[in-house]
This record gives C-alpha cells, sequence and structure tokens, in this order.
C-alpha cells in the first residue's frame, strides 16, 4: 500500500536512528526566528557582555571596590564637568577614578563592575527556583484535580492576596533580625556565615523565590488543565503509560514554551526588586555593592554630585531593557509556532 | 451573580484572616520586642509598657484582641468618649447607633499617636498619590495602545511601543532620582521633595484646594509611579485591539457601511478593554506597593517611609495595621474588578 | 465455542457525569447521564458496530470499556477478568492487549514528538524490545500502514489527516492487542480517504485476528464493517442485531428513523420513497425521559412507554431490541 501524497524529501539516506535523531524542532525554529529580531538581538548581546564583565570582574575592574579612602571623597574626573555643568564650581578632580569616587572614596567604577554579578544572579537564580517551585506545584495540582487541586490552589491564593512588597520587606526584615547575632553551632549560625559568604544573596534568594513562584504556579496549573483534555494525553494514558511519564514527557514539553516565556519577561522585575531592596537597605548587605544600594547612595547627592547615582541607574536601566527585549524576543518567536503546531 | 458577590465576601474575610495570622507570627517571630533598644530600660518601665500594650498577655489572646479591634465591627448606642480604646478609624453614625470598625491601637514609636491617626494623617496622601498614578497609567496607556493599533507598523506604533518599553525597562528607583535631577535640580521647574497638601483633608483623603500648588508636587511622583503601569496597558490594548479588529464582526459593522470611528468606538473597543479590566486588579496592588517605593525617592510623609521604620524599630500595631489596610485594599480591589469584569463579558456571568 | 462469547462482555454497564457547583465546597447538583445500564457482548474476532447520534453516548461507552473513563457502575469482563476493579499496574498491564483508534487525528499524536517516538514509547514502554530491535518494529509497523519507514523522523504536523490517522493505528498495533475499539476513526477524513483507512482496518482484522469495537454515526460505513450492529440513543442500546437483519427487518422505531434518513444513490427511488422524520429535539441526557428514552419522539409512543423502561429482549435469534411495541 502506497498511498503517501507527499513526494519523498531529498537526502534522505538509508542511515538515520529514528529516536535519537531530531530534525528541526520548536526550539531549534524558535531560534531561527530570533535572530531576526534585531532589537532581541541587541538585548541578547548586552546580556552576555554583562555576564562577561560579571565573570571576569576582577580583570576589569582594577580597582577595589571596597576601599573606602576618604580623602579622595566624591573626586570626579575631569570629564565629569562637561556632562554636568553644574558641578563645576565645587568639584575635586581625580585621575584614579574613570567614573567618580563615591562619598567615601570608593572607587564608582568597580562597584558598578561588582555589582553587575548581584543583578545577574538574582536575574538567574530568580526564574529557576520559580520556576521550579513553581512549575512543580502547578503541575501537581492541575495534573491531579479535584481536592487535591482545590486545596492547593485555595492556598496559592491566599498567598497572592498578600500586598507582595509588603510581604518581601517583613521577610527580609525578619530575616536580617532573627539572623543577626546567631549563637555557634545552631542552623541560624551556619545559614548566616553562608549568607555572609554570598556577600546577603541567601536571603534574598530565600525572599524573591518564596514570592515568585505563586505566578508561575498558576500559569502551569492553567496550562496542564489545559494540555490534560488533549487527546494525545488520553491515548497515552490508553497505552499503558505510566502518570510520572505522562506528566514529564508530554505534558511538560507541551507547555514548557509559554512558561519560559512568562519568566523570561519577569526578570527585569526580579533586578528590579533586588535594586529596590538594596535601595531601602534591606538587601544586600554592604560591603558588596548592588545597584540598588548605590543608587540610593548616590540620590542622598544628587543636587551635588549626580553622576553618583546617575551611572549606577544607567547600569540598571540599560540591563532592563536587555532582558525586556530579549524576552520580547522569544514571546514573538515561540508563539506563532505554539499556536500554529496544531 | 449575587452568589458569586457573597462568595467572593466570604473568601475576602478567610484570606483577611490567614495574612493577619502570618503577619502576626512572622513578627513576632523576630526576637527581640520594641522595648529592647539600644539604652536599655529600667525593668519596672519595660514591664509597664509592655503592660500598656498586651504584650505580657500569651500570643494567642495579642491575635484574639487585635481581631476583636480591628477585623470585628461593632454596633453600639455609646458614643465615643474620647479615649484610645474607643477610638475608630470608621465612625459613622446612623441615628442613635453608632458604627465602629477598626480600631489598631496605640503605637509604640510615638505616646501622642495612635495608628489611627497615623493612618488618617499619611495614609490619604499614598492614597492621592496612587489614584493620580493611576490615571496616568490609563490616561496615558489607552490611548497610546489605542493609537499604536490603529497606526499599526507606522511612527506612531514604533514610538509608543518604544515609550512602552522604555516605562517597562526603567524602574522606580532609576526614573525617580533621573527625574528629580533633571526638573528639580537642573532646570528647577519642579520641587524634588515634599507633598502639596496637609492634613485636615476633605472627606478625609481629599486635600483641600487642587491648585498647581497642589500639583506640583505630585506631577513627577505621579508620572514615575504610573509610567510602568501605562506601558503594561498600552501594550496590552495595541495586542487585543489588534486581535479584535480583525474579527469577523468588525468586518460585517464595516460591510453595513458604518463609518470607521462609530466602528471602533461602539464594537471594538468595548471588546478589547476586557482583557485591560482584568489586569486592573493587579496592576492595583503594583501602584499601591509601589507607592512605597515613590515615597521614600521623593521625600512623600505617606506611608511608605513609616512603614519601613516601624519594622526596625518593631512597632507591631502599625505594622499589622498597614499590612492588613493593604492587604483588604487589594482584596476588595480584586473583588471590584471581578465583579466589573463579570458585568462586562457576559459570558463568565454563570460561574 | 463458549471461550468465543466470552471475550468482551458488557454487563449493566452505567456511567454518569456529577455536575457540581460551587467554588470552595462542590456539591453535586445534577447528572449528565451518559450511559445508562447498557448490556451486549463480543465476539472474538467479530466486529460490532456502535452507532447513534451526537451525544448518545457511543464515545463514552468506548471509554468506559476501556476504563479511559472509570465507570459508576456495572462490570466488563474482557477475556475472565472485571476490568472495573482493576487499578494501576495490573490494570497498565491489561491495557496491552486492548488499544483505542481515535477520532481526531489532529490532536491524538503528541505534536512535540516525532512518529518514530511517538510509537516506539509504547513498545518501549511495556518493556517488548529496546534499541535496534525497536527500531525495527517501529519501521515493521510504519510499513504495515502504508507509511514509508523513513518518515519516522518527522513531526505529526508534517503529514495529512489520513496519514496521521494511518500513525494513530499502527501506535494501536504496537503492542499486539486483541481488542481495538476504534472510536469514530473516519469521521475526520476526507471521504476518499476514508475508504482507505477503513480497508487497512479490515486488513489487519484479518491478518492479526483482532476484535473491534467500531463506533460510528455513519450508517452505510457501518454496515460494511460491521458483522454486528448496536443503535444507540440517549445512553440506552435499543437495537442489537447482525448487520443484515438490521438493513432488512429493522425493529425499533428509531433504527428504522434512522435507516430511512440514509439516501439511495437512485434518484428515481430516493424521490419516491417516504422518509421517516422525528418530531422534537433529543432531550437532555442530565434529565431523560421517564420510561422509555425515546418517546418524546416516537411516532408509535403510547401509555406504556411513558411508564416503564422497555426490556432489552431478544425478539428473534440473535435480534435484542428495547421496545414495548415489539
Amino acid at each position: 500500500m502506497t498511498a503517501q501524497t507527499e513526494t519523498k524529501p531529498a537526502g534522505l539516506t538509508a542511515s538515520r536512528s529514528p529516536l535519537t535523531y531530531k530534525r528541526e524542532n520548536l526550539w531549534q525554529d524558535a531560534f531561527r526566528r530570533l535572530l531576526r529580531n534585531r532589537a532581541a538581538v541587541i538585548g541578547g548581546v548586552i546580556v552576555i557582555l554583562l555576564a562577561l564583565v560579571a565573570i571576569f570582574a576582577n580583570l576589569i575592574a582594577i580597582m577595589p571596590y571596597d576601599k573606602q579612602t576618604l580623602p579622595d571623597q566624591n573626586k570626579v574626573p575631569l570629564y565629569m564637568g562637561k556632562l554636568f555643568p553644574s558641578m563645576i564650581p565645587y568639584m575635586k578632580v581625580s585621575d584614579k577614578y574613570p567614573l567618580g569616587a563615591d562619598y567615601v572614596g570608593r572607587d564608582i567604577f568597580s562597584r558598578i563592575v561588582y555589582g553587575s554579578r548581584i543583578s545577574l544572579s538574582i536575574a538567574i537564580i530568580g526564574p529557576l527556583i520559580s520556576l521550579f517551585v513553581g512549575v512543580i506545584y502547578g503541575s501537581i495540582s492541575g495534573y491531579f484535580g479535584g481536592r487535591v487541586d482545590n486545596l492547593m490552589m485555595r492556598f496559592v491564593d491566599v498567598l497572592y492576596a498578600f500586598p507582595g512588597l509588603l510581604f518581601i520587606i517583613l521577610l527580609m526584615a525578619f530575616f536580617r533580625s532573627s539572623f543577626a547575632d546567631p549563637e555557634p553551632g545552631t542552623l541560624r549560625f551556619a545559614l548566616s556565615q553562608l549568607d555572609a559568604k554570598m556577600g546577603g544573596m541567601l536571603f534574598i534568594i530565600i525572599g524573591i523565590g518564596l514570592t515568585a513562584w505563586e505566578t508561575m504556579a498558576r500559569v502551569t496549573r492553567g496550562q496542564v488543565l489545559s494540555v490534560r483534555e488533549k487527546e494525545f494525553i488520553e491515548a497515552a494514558h490508553a497505552l499503558g503509560i505510566s502518570d510520572n511519564r505522562i506528566m514529564f514527557r508530554h505534558i511538560l514539553p507541551n507547555i514548557i514554551g509559554p512558561l519560559v516565556v512568562i519568566e523570561t519577561l519577569a526578570i527585569p522585575g526580579y533586578i528590579a526588586l533586588e535594586a529596590f531592596l538594596s535601595f531601602i537597605g534591606l538587601g544586600i548587605n554592604p560591603p558588596t555593592p548592588s545597584w540598588g544600594a548605590m543608587i540610593a547612595d548616590g540620590a542622598r547627592s544628587i543636587r551635588t554630585y549626580p553622576n553618583q547615582a546617575i551611572f549606577p541607574a544607567l547600569a540598571l536601566a540599560i540591563t532592563m531593557f536587555a532582558f525586556n527585549f530579549l524576552g520580547d524576543g522569544l514571546r514573538d518567536a515561540l508563539e506563532p509556532r505554539l499556536r500554529g503546531n496544531q | 451573580m449575587g452568589r458569586y458577590i457573597t462568595r467572593r465576601l466570604i473568601a475576602l474575610i478567610m484570606v483577611l484572616l490567614v495574612v493577619s495570622a502570618i503577619t502576626f507570627v512572622l513578627e513576632h517571630a523576630v526576637p527581640g520586642g520594641p522595648f529592647d533598644r539600644e539604652k536599655p530600660l529600667p525593668p519596672e518601665i519595660k514591664a509597664n509598657l509592655e503592660r500598656r500594650y498586651h504584650l505580657d498577655e500569651p500570643y494567642w489572646k495579642q491575635y484574639a484582641r487585635f481581631l476583636n479591634d480591628v477585623m470585628i465591627p461593632h454596633l453600639t448606642t455609646q458614643p465615643p468618649d474620647g479615649s484610645i480604646e474607643s477610638d475608630y478609624l470608621i465612625n459613622v453614625h446612623i441615628g442613635p447607633l453608632y458604627f465602629l470598625w477598626m480600631n489598631f491601637g496605640p503605637t509604640i514609636s510615638s505616646k501622642t499617636r495612635t495608628v489611627n491617626d497615623i493612618f488618617r494623617q499619611q495614609l490619604p496622601v499614598s492614597f492621592q498619590l496612587g489614584i493620580m498614578a493611576m490615571m496616568v497609567a490609563i490616561l496615558l496607556g489607552i490611548p497610546l495602545g489605542i493609537l499604536a493599533a490603529l497606526k499599526q507598523n507606522t511612527m506612531f506604533d514604533y514610538m509608543g511601543m518604544g515609550l512602552a518599553i522604555i516605562g517597562v525597562s526603567i524602574p522606580v528607583i532609576v526614573l525617580g532620582p533621573l527625574m528629580v535631577w533633571i526638573f528639580g535640580v537642573e532646570l528647577k521647574l519642579l520641587p524634588p521633595s515634599g507633598w502639596g497638601a496637609t492634613p485636615p483633608y476633605r472627606l478625609g483623603f481629599l486635600p483641600q484646594s487642587f491648585g498647581w500648588e497642589y500639583f506640583k508636587y505630585a506631577i513627577m511622583p505621579a508620572i514615575v509611579l504610573g509610567l510602568g503601569s501605562s506601558a503594561v496597558i498600552a501594550r496590552l490594548t495595541r495586542a487585543t485591539l489588534l486581535q479584535v479588529v480583525r474579527e469577523d464582526y468588525i468586518r460585517t459593522a464595516r460591510s453595513k457601511g458604518l463609518e470607521e470611528r462609530l466602528v471602533i468606538t461602539r464594537h471594538a473597543l468595548k471588546n478589547s478593554l476586557i482583557p485591560v479590566v482584568t489586569v486592573l486588579g493587579p496592576m492595583f496592588a503594583a501602584l499601591v506597593t509601589g507607592t512605597f517605593v515613590t515615597e521614600l525617592i521623593f521625600g512623600i510623609p505617606g506611608m511608605g517611609r513609616y512603614f519601613v521604620t516601624s519594622i526596625t524599630n518593631r512597632d507591631y500595631p502599625v505594622i499589622m495595621g498597614t499590612v492588613l489596610l493593604y492587604a483588604f485594599f487589594l482584596v476588595v480591589a480584586n473583588l471590584v474588578v471581578d465583579i466589573l469584569y463579570a458585568y462586562l463579558d457576559p459570558r463568565i456571568r454563570y460561574d | 465455542m463458549s471461550s468465543n462469547q466470552e471475550f468482551l462482555v458488557v454487563e449493566r454497564l452505567v456511567k454518569h457525569f456529577p455536575i457540581t457547583r460551587g467554588v470552595i465546597f462542590q456539591k453535586k447538583v445534577g447528572e449528565v447521564h451518559a450511559v445508562d445500564n447498557i448490556s451486549f457482548n463480543i465476539k472474538k474476532g467479530e466486529t460490532l458496530g456502535l452507532v447513534g447520534e451526537s451525544g448518545c453516548g457511543k464515545s463514552t461507552t468506548g471509554r468506559a470499556i476501556l476504563q479511559l473513563q472509570r465507570p459508576t457502575s456495572g462490570h466488563v469482563y474482557y477475556k475472565g477478568v472485571d476490568l472495573v476493579h482493576l487499578q494501576g499496574v495490573e490494570l497498565r498491564r491489561m491495557r496491552r492487549s486492548m488499544q483505542i483508534i481515535f477520532q481526531d487525528p489532529y490532536a491524538s499524536l503528541n505534536p512535540r514528538m516525532t512518529v518514530g517516538e511517538i510509537i516506539g514509547e509504547v513498545v518501549y514502554v511495556h518493556g517488548l524490545a529496546r534499541g535496534n530491535e525497536l527500531r525495527e518494529r517501529v519501521d515493521a509497523l510504519l510499513n504495515r500502514v502504508g507509511l514509508d519507514p523513513a518518515y519516522a523522523n518527522r513531526y505529526p504536523h508534517e503529514f495529512s489527516g489520513g496519514q496521521r490517522q494511518r500513525i494513530g493505528v499502527a501506535r494501536a498495533l504496537a503492542v499486539n492487542p486483541e481488542l481495538v475499539v476504534c472510536d469514530e476513526p473516519i469521521s475526520a477524513l476526507d471521504v476518499s480517504i476514508q475508504a482507505q483507512v477503513v480497508n487497512l482496518l479490515e486488513d489487519l482484522q484479518a491478518e492479526f485476528g483482532l476484535t473491534y469495537l467500531f463506533i460510528a454515526h455513519d450508517l452505510s460505513m457501518i454496515r460494511h464493517i460491521s458483522q454486528r450492529v448496536a443503535v444507540m440513543y440517549l445512553g440506552t442500546i435499543v437495537e442489537l442485531t447482525t448487520q443484515d437483519e438490521l438493513y432488512l427487518h429493522p425493529l425499533h422505531p428509531y433504527t428504522q428513523a434512522l435507516l430511512s434518513a440514509v439516501p439511495v444513490p437512485d434518484a428515481i427511488v430516493e424521490r419516491q420513497r417516504k422518509r421517516i422524520i422525528l418530531k422534537g429535539e433529543v432531550p437532555s441526557p442530565v434529565n431523560p425521559p421517564s420510561g422509555c428514552r425515546f418517546r418524546t419522539r416516537c411516532p408509535l409512543a403510547v401509555q406504556v412507554c411513558a411508564e416503564q423502561r422497555p426490556d432489552f429482549r431478544e425478539v428473534s435469534p440473535q435480534h435484542f431490541v428495547a421496545c414495548h411495541l415489539v
């Protein structure tokens, strides 16, 4: 019986392994689409540059970021006068600091460079936690349905009602003070040591993680619910495939697209959140630099030394732009494919 | 519809209970009370103070007392006598009856003001800021989105969406100081900090006068806060309008000979605004919490500053009160949005 | 002989779907009577056609038999084992010998897996083959349904509807089933392709000794492929008999109406014959009529039809009808 209506494609040889060799699949196609989107490419390049800066920070920033040289307070290089003419009457010039020194004499440039590590870590870890916890939670809830689903979603609803920022502020304050002076040998001590080694990142990660997963859980659940009723899932049941396998091999790959898009678009939010927390002093501990903290410090002297706030602000803005463009591009690249796949 | 609303109201109460419980646990889980500050107080005074604020009672009792004061409304014939115990935030006089609700009690950091006083003085400011930011978001976002959709792929579209990306990418802590610097320092057009209204407020939350003296303090914060949301609204409006305009019933309207203007306003807009309404709920939440940030940057005497310091000072009543009040606003706002949504979209009425 | 009789025995099968209200505490406010107490059996190697209009419960019956929807009550004896009471691993093991082919060729294949993976997964999961042997099996299956094995690398969306249905057939065959429920397998295909797929199914039945439960709403196609036919209405079987007998001597008024709706290819005959047109609409399965379900539309209904549900009786050899007037 030869009932094919298609012509045989050229180049298909007899040597292929049907179960391992993938012809073009969803991701490759999306990637190619993404490359055509100029804004997304620019965003992607910036992100890669950022990653490089963060990884090689110690090579790029020659001056130490935490050395306070008080006599060098607020000094600026000569070109600052052209950028900020209002500073000319009183500015003190020095050549040592490419972007100037802050109010205790630290080099702003190297602080910005090292600050990229914080922002980038948040950009990676935030979505990871959100995806990991949220997707698993949402999948279980959506797949099993019924009472389990009801209960799990009620819980998320309640958490959702909590004013997000207030919750995080409360949480961070809670962390900061309850882990302030722990006795050695307890769990608290271990955690606070870990936190100190990470420059204060541990609690921020926990805090952001605790508030970020809810949205992802909801969206995942919705996606799982809609895919669950599709016939090929029913077919998988009929074929005797275990629930486990259905969840991971059939349902998840079909929903991962929108999930990734949503999470990528949420990255700027995470970065902004960390910046804000540092801004109000509940974030990274000094002396580890964070762009948010730098903006806070600089905001105090914005009338006199605007460079101290403007440059970290620029760094933050550019980073968020980049992630936004990238996320938008990813969404456009994946979306028509997702819809046209049936 | 009535059943839908009742169910949501019940959910609201349960949510608030859980929120209050979590907040209570969190704030008491932090070691150290409000009176363990740098200078240790003599034990008798400390004991006295703790008794005054009921901090010596077992936890469940403190919680029960809190619930009674704040969550449960009271109906009584006794007029309030000016003491702290009878000072309720909502005090409505109906005939011989008094409807009293929400007494957050005395605050720990100040001897003269109660939490209610703080709310009365500072909440209206945050509220005004929030409302103005929301108006900025809607008045800027929707027209921009419509314009971008109608003139798709032209200059208007690109500029509009460009503005939207900017609005979404630049966080408040960047835009704020930036604007302060440009308009406040360099150009000296607008005041970099402060607020144009002081108590007493009209109707409890409106400023006495609406002149330039008032608005010049409000312009920058409102724009800074509202820009992000306006960007989101603009993009959403554009996306849905683009989708709606391609639907068949729009084609039918045009083929009937209806002029384009009417086609858009009478048919397309109503349907495309529905997703925008859905997003208003979470947006309200974002704005409300965003006021915190903005107030800190612009030195506005709202709840923002107060909340952060109250945490460091372990000012329990203020913490609890603020979290609960904001949670209440959020849930009510979401409820209103849901009702509005059910009203606009007949398909989801039969839940 | 008797073991043939007992290949698949469906006894008083009932499937009701609850209708609930409420968000937090869900309360049952009604039921959809999708399948309401039906009994029949299928002999090994035969094809039983199950026919009826949309919404009469035939798809639900097929799924209830395979335990894709767990029955509300009743028994399904498959080779002597009551499937209704099986769970977990045992049920999955049973699934190897009973398969299903779906109606929608577009939705029944995982869009993210290649065809080779789709078919191969079944073989893999049941431990029937690995590695090279698995690949060979997949290729053989593809060949058997008339597709070039070189296409195993492709994704479902690259195939036409008819080809996808063949892939579905290949997948169902992969585990050597004995019973195959065909849930309207050709309804979504072009007419010219329908014949090809049906021919394929018949060939496979002859070659592998398969037993089919063929669910459809196209009477002429049912006639072609089935040995016996069951007619369903609103969750009950109203008539069950051999294919010839049904078309020559339909006894139930509903069957007669259905048959009269099939156009005859002879224009003169078609113009002259009289068609039975049923009055009214199909009642809702949430609130089915009392007594005989069909009575609200039956041109012959009398008093007793509203009071008592008719028994499903054998009125002549191998001919079962549920009607008071027969």
